[in-house]
């Protein structure tokens, strides 16, 4: 793209600092929404409205319309609460990364938009533990932004006060989930929660809570600044505006890209990320990370939008693109995926507790040279146990690398085992063994066996 | 009824009231949908994912939001597409579910297939084996053959302590957290949560000291696995050896209903109380029971009871003697003298009026007063202002204020406490709580009042009018008392008061209001009924410095009620210090090896059945005061319990047109939680002995109207002083029999005593 609308630090230098973003209309959306002492602003609901207009879709993974979500907040319940999602865990996924690092103030201003527009008070910016640098240029851009009077008590002698505080999650996947993220901010265990209620109703301290993605919420600043019809010039008509494709795996350029929806193809993205190590033909891609279903090199034209990457048989999710080559070992990269679920269900629904552990059991059985051609249809029975009977998506997603490589590439699975049913050679017998020993140092039983 | 809501299961119509659940719905036709996490008394979390069923509502129409029917009138349905947790889905209007599809049915077997991964299967040496919700499940709904490799089978720790009473065996758990949730939900002791994730997720205490509650025991009978045991039953006996028979637990107030489980120990050569269960009964402590119920049942085998009358002898030992010979010496003993009689409040309702009758109308030169005397100082008030017939906890809620005063709930009445703290919690009734020391309680209060230590009385008397103007307002109210660190006199002032409050607050002789009293046994109201009525009040108080030839002692622990006499006659179970001094001691059964019938503080009668043989030559107390009557001209002929409270109720307005056939009759319980519905509310026994009756309190016949005389009461109870707050866990010659409870006996009371000074 020529300008940027959320990756706006590749097109101006520095704007991670207070003065550069005022300088490029910097907390002009801010300004115009709150209105000052003598200027009224705009009502809540009008910003509320303008998001609505504008189309915007969560970029967290379901995309669902941000405007409507906020609407759903009763009116008249108070505390309420936006608590902003930057767990950023599933894999491949790292552009909530760039924005609070290199974007900061954008974040800043777009929590502030949404929490005036419900009315809240206060907003809690979850980021995942390892985020611990740019959680640091986002507490500095936050204080920069308290000590320029656009946070705090009366902002701009208005009545409405408004506090930001950081929040460093402590490493699990399942806290990404928005119910899980919540029970982590309060401090308990991180286990999604029965919805109903929805946090919209009984949130962060059983009080009205907007959950939003990063990416999500950055948008909101040039919505309302420059309003709806602006914003509808990019992307699709159900999917508008920009999104950042994170793109991974084994192209020459790995990184983030921000492009309008539905305007590009996949191969597209491929060629902008520099193509494939080598030149080499794409076997599969991941859409987004291990929650998306593979893929085949059949669909590389599909358009990148919700709609059409749903049509092809996956999902966009985060769109944390992950190519894979024909240098790539399916079976491999399965059980990978698999392990990364085992090692992340939170272990509150049986299905996915003793699913994930089971298929990855078999998944061992096969790389280490002991499978056999049955263990195969083990899996997809094991995966078909779980489908639909888990507590949330993260469960449902876990069946996917086993689901959809087995159904793309099921001449894989069997090529591997004729190969390796020797019971000895075991081609990644180091990786198990290493895999085993972190099994071993992470998740050490606590109580003594008689 | 307009909130009633109609669907249909398997094609089955059913009518429940909104916001029931799928699987509450489906056990209203007998359609058992298999669950674990799930508990009627639980709130639901749809954690193991057995109850999933089809769920479809019917479509509407967008465009005329109407029902679309078909061409024979009936409602398309529009099924969810995924299967949906019956457990956490609420009924609504026209849905229909499906339980017994390819897709349910499939979904079962899948879930149980993933459990028993993890799961030991070790049955056959499981305490849970043979009552056990999974064993039960797995042959209904799980895979026959076992496709998982034996290798990766779950090894983990068997015998965690969670506290000394709780054991977890972590192999045989499958995170329900049902244990957890009832420690969060129900008793509000935190204590137990789940440490790590996924496949290494397991149950931990993080109290100090350890597991830290009163009510830990009940986590066992819901736990639907062999996970958490309880120390005083591991690997005693098998369920299906047990026998069972329902009884009343004589601790507190309460009166909850449990069930005895005996077996033939050939250790001890007879029979003997294995485990203490709950027994549901929905108007008292629905399926819970505390920990010193479950726990304090080993002084009815212990070694030391006292099997053979003992008599005084020339050298002035108490040596073995005979039956005969020693009810000829008492008989001899009391005739023509003046003889005080004082009769425990542990003691059944036919022994007391056995042992009034006696004393007054055989006797005639006796007097009879129940032991602790304090409370009868006041139970003549509870009976006048006592609850309402028909009163049902349950039934508190919104609208409704509960005041306590002057005691602590959760140390006193603990199934009370877990009752009233859910009507305050759960259903939204006003706490009022007026102490001069902080309970547990106090969490939930509304409003909180102090007074200055021991002046309860007069806080109540000053505050009689404004109190009573202020509950007027009040759907119902329920004042809650004790009598802790009152004298005789301060209780009844007490007392008075909050009657007065009931009459001014217009609420007295309604259901769902009046006096709950803390009295400190199971049967303080019966004992107090049974006797004659002057003599139980008047004497009461000033009982400790009586003087009389001879004194006469039924089951008496404190020495302070001891009457001075030149001889004395004790009837105990244990060789107390009461009795060591006496110059007759007879030996009397348990409440486990007899029948009768106690009168619980909300004054409901129940029976109690006999579980165990006698102990040597022991001998119901009722039988000792016949015998005594037989020798001194008197022949009533009972020939036991049944007889005995005929005989009371026909001379006890209060207990008119009660008989023991009214007291055993049994009802349907809901939810229905029992020997046929283990996996769906755990261990808890079915109620076949009895669920009781209450009589009606004298408020709600006639005769209140007038606001009773002003008591005054005393400026400040000094003598009261002394006396420390209660816990359940005090020191006593039961509890001390019951090697499992003994850290705690002496933790509490060292805490009560430092907290004291």
């Amino acid at each position: 793209m020529e300008k940027h609308v959320l990756l706006r630090d590749l097109d101006v230098p520095n704007i991670r600092e207070i003065a550069v973003y005022q300088a490029n209309d910097g907390y002009a959306a801010w300004r115009k929404a709150i209105g000052s002492l003598e200027v009224a602003g705009m009502k809540p609901d009008e910003v509320m409205g303008v998001v609505k207009d504008a189309g915007l879709r969560g970029r967290g993974g379901a995309g669902f319309p941000a405007g409507l979500k906020w609407s759903f907040l009763p009116k008249d319940m108070f505390p309420k609460y936006v608590v902003v999602n930057g767990d950023e865990s599933e894999a491949g996924t790292f552009k909530d990364h760039q924005l609070v690092e290199n974007n900061p103030h954008q974040v800043i201003e777009g929590v502030a938009l949404c929490s005036y527009a419900v009315q809240a008070g206060t907003a809690y910016i979850y980021l995942r533990g390892e985020f611990y640098e740019p959680a640091k240029a986002l507490q500095k851009a936050i204080d920069e932004a308290y000590a320029a009077g656009l946070l705090g008590k009366n902002i701009f002698g208005t009545s409405y006060s408004l506090d930001i505080h950081i929040h460093l999650g402590a490493g699990a996947y399942i806290c990404g989930e928005e119910t899980a993220l919540l029970e982590s901010l309060e401090g308990k265990l991180g286990q999604p929660r029965l919805r109903p209620p929805f946090p919209a109703v009984q949130g962060l301290y059983a009080k009205p809570t907007v959950i939003n993605n990063i990416e999500t919420l950055a948008n909101v600043p040039p919505i309302v600044l420059y309003g709806a019809k602006w914003y509808r010039q990019f992307g699709t008509e159900k999917s508008p505006g920009t999104k950042i494709f994170c793109v991974s795996g084994r192209v020459n350029k790995p990184g983030n890209f921000e492009l309008p929806l539905g305007q590009y193809t996949i191969r597209d993205l491929i060629e902008m990320a520099g193509g494939t190590i080598d030149g080499r033909p794409v076997k599969g891609i991941l859409p987004a990370g291990s929650s998306a279903p593979i893929l085949p090199a059949s669909v590389l034209d599909t358009k990148l939008d919700y709609e059409s990457v749903a049509a092809a048989g996956s999902i966009l999710g985060s769109a944390s693109f992950v190519i894979l080559d024909d240098t790539v070992d399916i079976v491999w990269a399965a059980r990978k995926m698999v392990r990364f679920f085992k090692h992340e269900s939170c272990g509150k629904c049986t299905p996915c507790r003793e699913g994930t552990f089971w298929a990855l059991r078999v998944y061992d059985k096969i790389v280490s040279g002991h499978g056999t051609q049955r263990d195969i249809d083990m899996l997809v029975d094991v995966a078909n146990g779980m489908a639909n009977k888990c507590f949330c998506l993260l469960g449902e997603f876990s069946t996917s690398p086993v689901l959809s490589t087995i159904k793309h590439f099921r001449p894989e699975y069997e090529q591997f085992i004729r190969e390796h049913h020797d019971g000895k050679s075991g081609i990644y017998q180091d990786e198990l063994i290493r895999d085993h020993a972190i099994s071993v140092l992470s998740e050490a039983p606590t109580g003594k066996s008689h | 009824m307009a909130d009633m809501i109609n669907l249909t299961i398997d094609g089955i119509p059913v009518a429940v009231p909104k916001g029931t659940v799928i699987v509450d719905a489906a056990k209203k036709i007998d359609n058992d949908i298999p669950v674990f996490c799930y508990h009627p008394k639980l709130k639901p979390v749809g954690m193991c994912r057995m109850c999933l069923v089809e769920v479809g509502t019917p479509k509407m129409d967008p465009a005329t939001k109407q029902v679309v029917k078909t061409e024979d009138g009936k409602a398309v349905i529009a099924w969810m597409p995924k299967l949906a947790t019956a457990c956490t889905t609420p009924v609504s209007e026209g849905m229909a579910v499906r339980t017994n599809t390819k897709q349910v049915l499939d979904a079962r077997n899948n879930v149980l297939e993933f459990l028993l991964t993890s799961h030991p299967l070790d049955c056959p040496i499981c305490d849970k084996g043979g009552e056990c919700p999974l064993q039960n499940l797995t042959l209904a709904h799980g895979p026959g053959v076992s496709r998982f490799e034996y290798e990766a089978k779950n090894h983990n720790a068997k015998h965690v302590p969670l506290g000394d009473l709780i054991f977890l065996d972590r192999e045989r758990c499958i995170q329900c957290s049902r244990c957890i949730r009832f420690q969060d939900d129900v008793a509000d002791d935190h204590v137990l949560q789940f440490h790590d994730r996924g496949r290494h997720m397991e149950i931990v205490t993080f109290s100090d000291p350890p597991f830290d509650s009163y009510f830990g025991g009940n986590t066992t009978d819901i736990c639907p696995v062999g996970a958490l045991t309880t120390a005083d039953f591991r690997f005693k006996a098998r369920p299906w050896e047990l026998d069972s028979t329902p009884s009343v637990c004589t601790h507190c107030a309460v009166g909850c209903n449990i069930t005895l489980n005996t077996r033939l120990e050939t250790r001890t050569g007879g029979h003997e109380i294995k485990r203490v269960m709950p027994r549901q009964n929905e108007h008292v402590n629905e399926i819970w029971t505390c920990d010193k119920g479950r726990f304090v049942h080993h002084f009815t085998r212990s070694t030391d009871r006292l099997t053979q009358p003992l008599v005084r002898d020339a050298s002035g030992k108490l040596a073995e003697s005979t039956w005969e010979a020693a009810l000829q010496l008492v008989a001899d003993k009391v005739r023509g003298k003046h003889v005080a009689g004082v009769i425990g409040d542990r003691l059944p309702n036919e022994d007391a009026f056995l042992f009034g009758q006696l004393l007054t109308d055989v006797i005639k030169t006796g007097s009879v007063t129940m032991s602790p005397a304090i409370p009868a100082a006041y139970a003549d008030i509870v009976r006048g202002f006592g609850v309402g017939k028909d009163t049902e906890f349950k039934q508190i809620g919104k609208g409704d204020t509960i005041l306590v005063v002057n005691g602590d709930l959760e140390e006193s009445a603990p199934v009370w406490f877990l009752l009233l703290r859910q009507a305050v919690v759960d259903r939204g009734a006003k706490l009022v709580m007026a102490h001069d020391h902080i309970t547990k309680m106090h969490r939930y209060a509304t409003k909180t009042v102090n007074y200055e230590l021991g002046t309860a009385a007069n806080w109540a008397a000053t505050e009689t009018m404004a109190l009573g103007a202020e509950l007027k307002a009040a759907r119902n109210v329920l004042i809650v008392f004790g009598d802790e660190k009152l004298s005789a006199d301060g209780a009844r002032a007490l007392a008075r008061a909050l009657a007065n409050i009931m009459i001014e607050s217009g609420h007295a002789g309604k259901a769902n209001s009046g006096l709950l009293p803390l009295y400190p046994h199971a049967n303080t109201q019966g004992v107090f009924d049974a006797l004659p009525e002057q003599l139980a009040s008047t004497v009461a108080v000033q009982h400790g410095k009586r003087q009389a030839d001879v004194a006469w002692l039924i089951g008496v622990g404190d020495p302070a009620d001891v009457p001075q006499a030149a001889f004395t006659v004790v009837q105990e179970l244990f060789l107390t210090d009461v009795a060591k001094s006496a110059n007759v001691v007879l030996p009397a059964l348990s409440f486990a090896e007899r029948d009768g019938s106690f009168t619980s503080g909300d004054r409901r009668v129940q029976r109690f059945y006999r579980a165990l043989p006698g102990m040597g030559q022991a001998k119901p107390d009722w039988w000792i005061i016949q015998e005594v009557a037989k020798r001194l001209g008197k022949s009533w002929g009972f020939h036991g319990t049944t007889e005995i409270f005929a005989a009371l109720a026909d001379s006890r307005p209060d207990y008119a047109g009660l008989t023991y056939e009214l007291l055993g009759v049994t009802e349907s319980q809901w939810p229905p939680v029992g020997r046929a519905d283990l996996y769906y509310g755990g261990t808890a026994y079915d109620n076949t002995g009895g669920v009781g009756a209450r009589y009606a309190a004298r408020a709600e016949q006639s005769g209140f109207t007038a606001v009773s005389e002003a008591v005054a009461p005393p400026s400040a109870d000094m003598e009261s002083l002394q006396h420390l707050p209660r816990t359940l866990y005090q020191a006593g010659e039961l509890i001390s029999r019951s090697k499992v409870l003994a850290g705690h006996v002496e933790y509490r009371n060292s805490e009560m005593t430092r907290t004291a000074k």
